[in-house]
């Protein structure tokens, strides 16, 4: 579905590349964690799965196509199989929760009929059911990214990339997400999620690729969050936005 | 997309710039009304040749007792010589079409009805006039004939062409036109300029949502569509109301004001104005969509 072939990425003024030969291929259908301290290329890998950039070398496949010589018109066909998620949700303020849904369908000239059909649908499998008339800002964290991700699957793509989707939420509602993702996964969708987020790393024991510099140095199935990120634990511990998990004792034994 | 979402998000993006979009509606209608302007004069000018070339005379004024013209030496002409000068103003028939004799009394009485509002009407006096063959032509450019061949004849003190003071004068209305139109074309620039920084600033302002939009894969064409019909919009509005002010102009300035004011004279009409009305509403869509075409293609790329 996905298949990097040993990928540079060097971006313009950079002294070393935001990835580096970095070759790795993720089948259909499956649930990968990509792990990494903040710069070690996560972010590029997605970015240069949707075409949001260029490799500098190597070639990068996705859903069948080589997106290096895919034209820039086609590019928003392949975006129509992807979808993506981020942190901070990117939800727009000004519409309700079904009009944020229905937008990705409208912008891409979908009829009101499949819209008012297919909405609904997904809004039911991510469980905002009964929220549809909410505006983003009266709603928790939580809800907001199951918008989010309502908003990425609608159109029912192939693949679901997702980058540190967990970032802004706490544990119990990251965990509630990460349930949701992989219950997409189940349904068929093959979904990447980068994250810094040990404890779900941890606890749902998927396919875990690790990069550190833009080099990958681990793809291990059904692996752990790993220690790289511990070279400067306070790093780590910002990043995850949970001071609180210093004391953690199963997370210092690992990392020290 | 569909055209109910479509036109929705063409209204809500009008409101939510709205002063942005005022300000284009305003500086498109002035730089539209100056174009107007400058197009409607030269037709000004177009309707008054017509109307004077037409008309158009030669003057042969004849000499009088103590006459200013040089080649009458102070004496006047003969009426052998004036007879002589009809028999040959009537053998040049054609270019010539009609010869009517004006007598310096009839010159002196005509002047003053002219300048009835002037004080030169009463400072002139009737040795400043004289006796003319007022020769009108087939064809105003057939002057020269005349004007060669009464030159300097027995009796003739000085021929005049008119259509050389026409010409002076509509040179005069094509210099304002064109001058107009020269301001019009700054104008136009302002427009231009307003329109790009109006599409920089909207495209900066809904970053997120143009962003959204090319994630999940919408066209270039769906993405830039609402700023270029945004831009559209609000410039032809600008040139609707500049045709409305043109047509307002020359409704109520020309026709009700200048043609009561000046009978004698040609003017240009309302269906004037709907005969400009294709150019700028033409050049208005134009410099809109490309503008926009420019201006999205730098700050708006998949």
């Amino acid at each position: 579905m996905i298949l990097f072939d040993s990928v540079t990425k060097t971006y313009p003024k950079a002294t070393r590349p935001a990835l580096a030969e970095v070759s790795l291929e993720v089948e259909r259908g499956e649930f990968v964690f990509i792990v990494g301290t903040s710069g070690s290329g996560k972010s590029t890998m997605l970015r240069l799965a949707i075409r949001e950039e260029r490799a500098t070398s190597g070639s990068v496949l996705v859903a069948g196509r080589e997106l290096r010589a895919l034209p820039d018109r086609k590019v928003p066909l392949l975006r129509r199989e992807i979808g993506t998620v981020f942190q901070d949700f990117r939800l727009l303020p000004g519409k309700t929760v079904f009009q944020n849904v229905a937008f990705a369908l409208q912008v891409i000239g979908k009829s009101r009929s499949i819209i008012r059909q297919t909405v609904p649908e997904t809004l039911r499998v991510v469980g905002l059911d009964g929220k549809e008339k909410r505006y983003p800002h009266e709603l928790s964290g939580g809800e907001q990214q199951r918008v989010a991700i309502a908003r990425a699957i609608v159109n029912k793509p192939a693949i679901l990339l997702a980058d540190e989707p967990t970032g802004n939420l706490d544990p119990a509602t990251s965990r509630e997400i990460v349930r949701l993702l992989d219950r997409i996964n189940r349904s068929g969708t093959t979904v990447v999620m980068a994250t810094h987020d040990h404890e779900i790393v941890n606890e749902f024991r998927k396919r875990v690729i690790e990069l550190d510099e833009g080099k990958l140095v681990r793809d291990q199935v059904g692996g752990d969050y790993g220690t790289t990120t511990s070279a400067i634990p306070v790093i780590r511990l910002d990043e995850a936005g949970e001071p609180g998990q210093a004391g953690d004792p199963g997370e210092t034994g690992e990392v020290r | 997309m569909g055209a109910t979402f479509m036109l929705g998000e063409l209204v809500g993006g009008l409101r939510r710039n709205l002063s942005m979009a005022v300000s284009v509606v305003l500086v498109t209608m002035i730089s539209m009304y100056l174009l107007g302007l400058g197009l409607l004069a030269q037709r000004q000018v177009d309707t008054m040749k017509d109307y004077w070339y037409d008309r158009v005379q030669v003057s042969i004024f004849l000499c009088v007792e103590g006459s200013q013209y040089a080649a009458c030496a102070g004496k006047a002409t003969t009426t052998v010589q004036r007879e002589q000068l009809r028999a040959q103003l009537e053998q040049m028939k054609p270019p010539i079409k009609d010869i009517f004799y004006e007598s310096q009394a009839d010159a002196f009485k005509r002047f003053r009805e002219q300048f009835k509002n002037s004080p030169l009407a009463d400072q002139a006096t009737e040795r400043a006039f004289a006796d003319s063959y007022r020769v009108s032509l087939t064809e105003a450019g057939k002057y020269e004939v005349v004007v060669s061949t009464f030159q300097g004849a027995p009796g003739v003190g000085r021929v005049q062409d008119q259509k050389q003071l026409l010409d002076r004068f509509f040179a005069f209305m094509s210099v304002v036109s064109w001058g107009a139109i020269a301001l019009s074309a700054l104008m136009v620039l302002c427009a231009i300029l307003l329109m790009a920084t109006t599409i920089r600033q909207t495209a900066f302002s809904r970053r997120r949502e143009t962003g959204i939009m090319r994630l999940v894969g919408a066209s270039n064409g769906t993405i830039q569509l609402p700023f270029v019909m945004e831009t559209l919009v609000s410039s032809l509005l600008g040139a609707s109301l500049a045709m409305g002010l043109l047509w307002a102009t020359v409704r109520y300035g020309v026709g009700g004001y200048l043609s009561k004011a000046l009978v004698d004279t040609a003017f240009i009409g309302v269906g004037d104005v709907l005969a400009v009305a294709p150019w700028v509403v033409g050049g208005v869509t134009g410099v809109a969509v490309v503008t926009s075409w420019f201006t999205l293609r730098r700050y708006l790329r998949v």
